[in-house]
């Protein structure tokens, strides 16, 4: 059954969103989403890299010989995120110095290498421009929620462009622990149960 | 052998367009990155050492060649007149380099202000030499041509308690500032002219 160009757009942002349904990229989810401001660019970052890649990798598919294929697709999205790491430093070096040793992690996420196998290299540009876009938009919404959650609950505020805004009030006592490692596997788990229950007919 | 040949062909072209277009942007973004790191990473210790100056010592900066290596110098400006610059140097602490940024007066020749850039010292003990301004400010309105030591060398500046060789490290660092200082001193007396 053929997917219109809409649904491949859209099934990144529920059916397919990479960290709680294909439950893949889980390092960086777990890792940057202490703040909303980092989950936010991280997740840019991969949306860049997870479309620029597939569209490179579809429009090549039929040159780049198959045993060859994963070298090939390494190549292409270490590529950008190169791109990606030297246009972060060169404009927001901040967020550069914060997400740090993350952003050349993105080349050894799973989910740009999964959607070069599984989609761009079957499937034509449009389509898997349209599926990297979809993904990484996901990817980012869902990074941003988690943070949001866990922002709120360990700070009370949320924090954009240094300037804290405060959500709960002066009355609330900042519970810290969710911004720890740890607290960061209590909300992914208690995410991905909400997606399991939502997900039930 | 139809197939090894275009698998090697097929890498190299697309080895060599990744590679081509990564230098391309490096090239453009070089100067833009090599900014946002004085701003970012020693930003905050060039501003404390030219406090005051009312120009912003980072976009009047110039380099001269010594011997081999580069260096960055930053001009501040005082009353309307370029008067003071800094410049890095580093020196090896109690664990590895330390970095530090040192200012001072051209005309008066004095010192006006150390700050520590990069350190690996012991948290609470060496680290103060950076978080301390007690320990920087002694080094402020000292005059260029007495050596700098700290008191237990016969010299003038405390050290920190229970970090001398740290303390020491930074005198080294001082001093050696003032040795390119005086090395290099007819050119940068001349690039500060161009200051305004």
């Amino acid at each position: 059954m053929a997917k219109t160009l809409t649904q491949e757009f859209t099934k990144g942002l529920w059916a397919e969103i990479p960290p709680f349904r294909l439950v893949l990229g889980l390092c960086p989810t777990l890792a940057i989403t202490n703040t909303v401001e980092n989950a936010f660019g991280m997740g840019i970052a991969v949306t860049f890299v997870l479309t620029f890649s597939n569209i490179m990798i579809s429009a090549l598919r039929k040159i780049i010989p198959p045993k060859v294929r994963i070298v090939a697709f390494i190549v292409f999205i270490a590529t950008f995120v190169c791109v990606v790491e030297l246009v972060m430093q060169a404009y927001t070096y901040s967020l550069f110095m914060k997400l740090g040793i993350y952003i050349p992690l993105i080349v050894v996420n799973c989910i740009p290498m999964g959607r070069a196998e599984a989609f761009a290299s079957r499937f034509g540009v449009v389509r898997s421009m349209l599926d990297g876009l979809g993904l990484g938009i996901g990817y980012t919404l869902a990074l941003s929620t988690l943070a949001t959650f866990r922002e709120i609950i360990a700070t009370g505020s949320i924090t954009l462009y240094e300037k804290p805004i405060a959500i709960l009030g002066a009355s609330f006592e900042p519970f810290k622990f969710l911004v720890e490692a740890p607290g960061a596997f209590i909300c992914l788990g208690l995410m991905l149960g909400i997606m399991n229950i939502l997900g039930k007919k | 052998m139809r197939e090894l040949i275009k698998m090697i062909v097929v890498l190299t072209v697309i080895s060599l367009a990744s590679g081509g277009l990564l230098a391309a942007l490096r090239e453009g973004t070089q100067e833009r990155i090599e900014l946002q790191t004085l701003e970012f990473v020693k930003g905050p210790a060039i501003r404390s050492v030219l406090q005051g100056s009312s120009n912003d010592p980072i976009a009047s900066r110039f380099q001269i060649k010594d011997g081999d290596v580069l260096r960055n110098f930053f001009v501040g400006v005082f009353d309307g007149q370029p008067t003071a610059v800094a410049l890095e140097t580093s020196t090896k602490g109690y664990k590895g380099d330390m970095g530090m940024m040192v200012a001072l007066d051209v005309k008066q020749n004095k010192l006006i202000g150390v700050a520590v850039t990069t350190h690996a010292e012991t948290a609470g003990l060496g680290a103060k030499a950076q978080s301390d301004p007690k320990f920087g400010g002694q080094f402020k309105g000292a005059s260029v041509a007495a050596p700098l030591k700290v008191t237990q060398d016969g010299g003038s500046i405390n050290a920190i308690s229970g970090a001398t060789i740290t303390s020491r490290a930074v005198c080294g660092g001082v001093s050696n500032a003032l040795a390119v200082f005086e090395k290099l001193k007819p050119q940068i007396l001349e690039k500060m002219k161009e200051v305004k």
